[in-house]
């Protein structure tokens, strides 16, 4: 009797997998249970949330639009400070977007099931952060209006052309090309959901949803197609993974100037990346989780998976920060070791010190699992990690441009309030962005999660 | 004689004048105060004098040589007193001695200065100086340079003395205390010294090379050692593709001639038409002078010395700001200069961020005005930058250009000498020479073959076009301990 046992329930080759979705679904609740938020009427909750971002929007665009009609003036940068707020925010920005990739693209080509239902949202942050990122470049121009010069298109201005030579110049291709290619992959992964979402509407909402479908017709062959088109655009996305990072952190390396001439500065800031990325894909998933009734497809296994990723890409970057003091001290150069001891004890120490506590200590703490389970003590963490890396990026700037070479050119900084307000304006454009996805678009891969479900069915057996 | 209208005097006759110094009568004394009072010294300042030019602003905004503060007067204070009084610069204090009305006047804290004094500058608080209300940008956060109906600066004119001796700017004694109020003073400066602060120093302390000092006597004694610093050869990653065939412009600035009186900074905004910016910018560190006078103190109390570097874009033949320009908006000439293009320019910034000499000036706001009257003073030969696009030293380029073309058309060659800058025309000691560093018979050229010769910031292989000739002094100054 007992040997016929084996052969109806085949003991898997390794410890059973934890479901990566909570609550037993069937295949129809998860259709209900993702489309049924984007179909209802919007929620208090909701329309508070949105009225603040909206709002916090509305500040940035004033400020901006002041910025631009009367001068970078407005700004509190001096003739030893020209960049600070802005490249700060496009850096952080840029990064924050990186996890967004590496969830979507990597961990699909990896295989790795737990990733099928924060990858929309995740990606959804790429595409709506490299858009605040974008903002900053174009608007930390003298000149924002002339802003197409920098880009290599045939043109009656004369011989005057692109210079290749410039790492600004790279900036714009790395961050079209990350743009372009998140937005056709998210796009793409989203239209069997956008079918879906049209088979359940009616009326006009029906033709909208049908256009943007591209005519799924859910048959195998529609299937196949996108199976491979997903995976191509994935084998696409990943190296810009590591390529965009690097070439903003060019911007830095490339130059002359004491603690941002260094040659450690594209893995550092790729890492920072990943490790900033993945605290806001956790600061987003937790709120969503809770505002948006997600608690089964966003378990305890997801928020626990992200918070290793964190405490392992957070201990790369604490060797990063060690590596760029060992590397000024070994380096002899008197320029170098002062870059790193005014960071510590200079004007900006507390910045510095901020850094430290935020990106190296903090992350520290998710080694333990009490911790890791306890969703308010991650989200704090995440919070925290965001405010580390923007640290971070205005510690790089900031300090290093306040005092090199000459010290009769040092000076210091300070934001003015139309700085502030552009930065707040950014975070209100994100979130206007993201609430607008939460409310209009399926916010969980509803397709990747039934083959998910699907893969477990079958491992069960029938029940 | 009567036909050539002039006598040649054969050179050399006459006796050399000798100094009596009999003749110079002794100035007078400032008795030394009692505790706690101070001596006034009123004193004119290289720019304004007497006040009498209060209402030109380019000498409002020229940086004083010695304290590199601008559009005000202040009281100046030792490092000592300061501390005894409690103040710091920017605290105001009130200077109140018998008989006439108190002066309340933010502190300056001027390191060498005697222990006993108190110095104040004389020409400020002119009437009509309230014209300068709106001079700079007005937006949000602004300040203007002065008070509807206010002064730049205060008159220090009570706290001199007229009596049957005459008029007399020293010899009063005032009580100074604080007020407990600050003002924040323009300073274009805001780190004083070639060292590094000392808790931020690399162990052994750290003193930057920028202005090389030495005495006469370390200078006869072996001239190599005196000056330069041992320097590993820097190494090129590629050859020198790009052949000189004509003129290679550049510069030597002799330090032991400079004084720091910064005439050449107000030649150069009258040459270039730079503008004035006010106040309130200045604090905030966007003057917009092409060329700066560096001043450093070295040395503590009585020994204090102070070093003066005139400063201007290098034209570095390894320029970092012309490789980081994304639309080609600052490049190289063939004869060497670092050329700004502002039509091309859209205002990144990143040239003046890699700028190790942090000599390139940005048009924060847009400062040109409609004024008939004020813009007939602007040079025709320079471009009047718009907002948004970043200046430079250009080495008086229209006046490279205009030699040429004169040269050109009388068809005689471009002799050494033809063109001169702005600073060097008006250097009052011959301080700054201009010439054709590829021609080895130059006036530049034989300075920049002078054991003197070095290039600031050498060792970071930009090749700056402009060479420094370091300070020989005949005493032994404090910086040459190091």
């Amino acid at each position: 009797m007992t040997t016929a046992l084996p052969a109806v329930h085949p003991a898997p080759a390794h410890a059973p997998e934890k479901p990566t979705i909570d609550g037993d679904k069937t295949l129809s609740q998860v259709t209900s249970d993702v489309f049924s938020p984007i179909e209802k009427r919007a929620s208090t909750a909701w329309k508070l949330s949105f009225t603040a971002a909206a709002s916090a929007l509305l500040l940035g665009v004033v400020a901006v639009g002041y910025q631009v009609a009367t001068g970078i003036g407005t700004w509190g940068l001096n003739r030893t400070v020209g960049w600070a707020f802005d490249i700060t925010n496009f850096v952080f920005w840029v990064g924050i977007g990186h996890a967004g990739t590496l969830i979507s693209a990597v961990l699909l080509l990896f295989r790795q099931k737990w990733r099928t239902s924060i990858n929309r949202s995740a990606e959804a942050m790429t595409i709506f952060a490299v858009m605040c990122a974008g903002i900053f470049p174009l608007i930390h121009m003298g000149r924002p209006w002339l802003a197409h010069w920098v880009f290599p298109y045939p043109n009656t201005r004369g011989s005057l052309w692109v210079n290749f030579r410039s790492p600004l110049l790279w900036d714009v291709f790395a961050i079209g090309t990350y743009f372009t290619i998140s937005a056709a992959f998210w796009y793409v992964g989203l239209v069997p959901d956008l079918a879906t979402a049209r088979d359940r509407a009616k009326g006009i909402r029906k033709k909208i949803l049908a256009t943007l479908a591209l005519g799924w017709d859910g048959s195998a062959r529609t299937w196949s197609r996108y199976e491979i088109a997903c995976t191509l655009l994935a084998a696409l996305a990943t190296p810009l993974v590591v390529s965009v990072h690097s070439v903003v952190s060019m911007d830095f390396a490339t130059a002359v100037i004491p603690g941002w001439h260094a040659t450690l500065f594209p893995p550092y800031f790729v890492i920072g990346a990943v490790f900033s990325g993945f605290a806001m894909v956790l600061t987003l998933m937790l709120v969503a989780r809770k505002v948006m009734s997600l608690k089964d497809y966003i378990t305890p296994r997801h928020i626990g998976a992200m918070c290793k990723v964190i405490v392992f890409t957070g201990s790369i970057v604490a060797l990063a920060y060690l590596t760029e003091v060992f590397t000024a001290w070994y380096s002899g150069n008197p320029y170098e070791k002062f870059v790193f001891l005014n960071r510590a004890k200079g004007p900006f120490a507390w910045a510095f010190w901020t850094m430290v506590a935020c990106n190296v200590i903090s992350p520290q703490l998710l080694w333990f699992r009490r911790i890791r389970e306890s969703i308010p003590a991650v989200f704090v963490l995440s919070l925290v990690i965001n405010v580390g890396m923007w640290f971070e990026r205005f510690v790089i700037i900031v300090t290093s441009l306040t005092r090199d070479y000459l010290p009769s050119s040092w000076s210091g900084y300070a934001p003015t309030l139309v700085e502030v307000a552009t930065l707040i304006g950014s975070f209100g454009l994100f979130f206007t962005l993201f609430l607008l996805f939460c409310r209009y678009v399926p916010m969980i891969a509803a397709s990747e999660v039934k083959g998910v479900l699907v893969r477990r069915e079958a491992q069960r057996g029938p029940r | 004689m009567l036909h050539d209208g002039h006598v040649i005097v054969a050179a050399g006759r006459g006796a050399a004048p000798v100094f009596r110094a009999e003749r110079v009568s002794s100035a007078p004394r400032t008795t030394a105060p009692a505790d706690g009072t101070l001596a006034v010294v009123l004193y004119p300042k290289v720019a304004m004098l007497d006040g009498s030019q209060a209402h030109n602003a380019w000498l409002h905004e020229l940086p004083d040589p010695v304290t590199k503060t601008t559009w005000d007067n202040y009281a100046c204070l030792a490092p000592e007193t300061a501390e005894r009084l409690g103040v710091e610069t920017g605290d105001v204090v009130r200077i109140s001695a018998d008989g006439v009305p108190a002066i309340d006047l933010p502190a300056l804290v001027q390191p060498g200065q005697h222990v006993g004094v108190v110095a104040v500058a004389v020409g400020y608080g002119r009437l009509g100086t309230d014209r300068f209300t709106r001079i700079g940008p007005q937006w949000l956060e602004s300040e203007p340079t002065v008070a509807e109906g206010g002064t730049v600066g205060r008159s220090s004119a009570p706290l001199a003395i007229l009596d049957e001796r005459g008029f007399r700017i020293t010899g009063r004694v005032a009580r100074v205390e604080r007020t407990g109020r600050r003002e924040v003073l323009a300073c274009t400066q805001d780190h004083h010294t070639l060292e590094v602060p000392k808790h931020l120093a690399p162990a052994h302390g750290e003193v930057r090379d920028a202005v090389r000092t030495t005495t006469f006597a370390k200078w006869v004694a072996d001239p190599a050692k005196a000056i330069a610093r041992h320097r590993p050869p820097a190494a090129d990653l590629w050859a020198p593709d790009h052949a000189n065939a004509g003129p290679r412009w550049g510069m030597a600035i002799d330090l032991s001639a400079c004084s720091g009186c910064s005439g050449c900074v107000i030649a150069c905004q009258a040459e270039n038409n730079v503008p004035a910016v006010g106040r309130d910018e200045v604090r905030r560190h966007r003057e917009m002078h092409w060329i700066r006078i560096d001043r450093y103190y070295a040395g503590e109390g009585d020994a204090t010395s102070a070093s003066h570097q005139p400063l201007m874009c290098q034209h570095c033949a390894n320029a970092p700001c012309e490789t980081v320009c994304p639309v080609l908006a600052t490049v190289h000439s063939a004869e060497g200069l670092n050329q700004q293009i502002y039509n091309r320019c859209v205002g990144t910034r990143y040239c003046a961020n890699n700028c190790p000499y942090k000599t390139r000036r940005f048009n924060w706001f847009d400062y040109p005005r409609e004024d008939r009257l004020q813009n007939l003073a602007l040079n025709p030969d320079v471009t009047v930058r718009s907002r948004g696009v970043m200046e430079k030293c250009s080495l008086c380029v229209q006046r490279i250009q205009s030699a040429k073309a004169e040269a050109k058309r009388s068809g005689v060659a471009l002799a050494d000498g033809d063109i001169r800058t702005a600073c060097q025309q008006s250097c009052p000691a011959g301080a700054i020479v201009f010439g054709d560093l590829s021609d080895p018979a130059s006036a530049a050229s034989r300075l920049v073959a002078q054991g003197r010769a070095y290039a600031v910031l050498g060792e970071i292989n930009v090749k700056p076009s402009v060479t420094y000739l370091a300070d020989v002094r005949n005493a032994s100054a404090p910086q040459d301990a190091r």
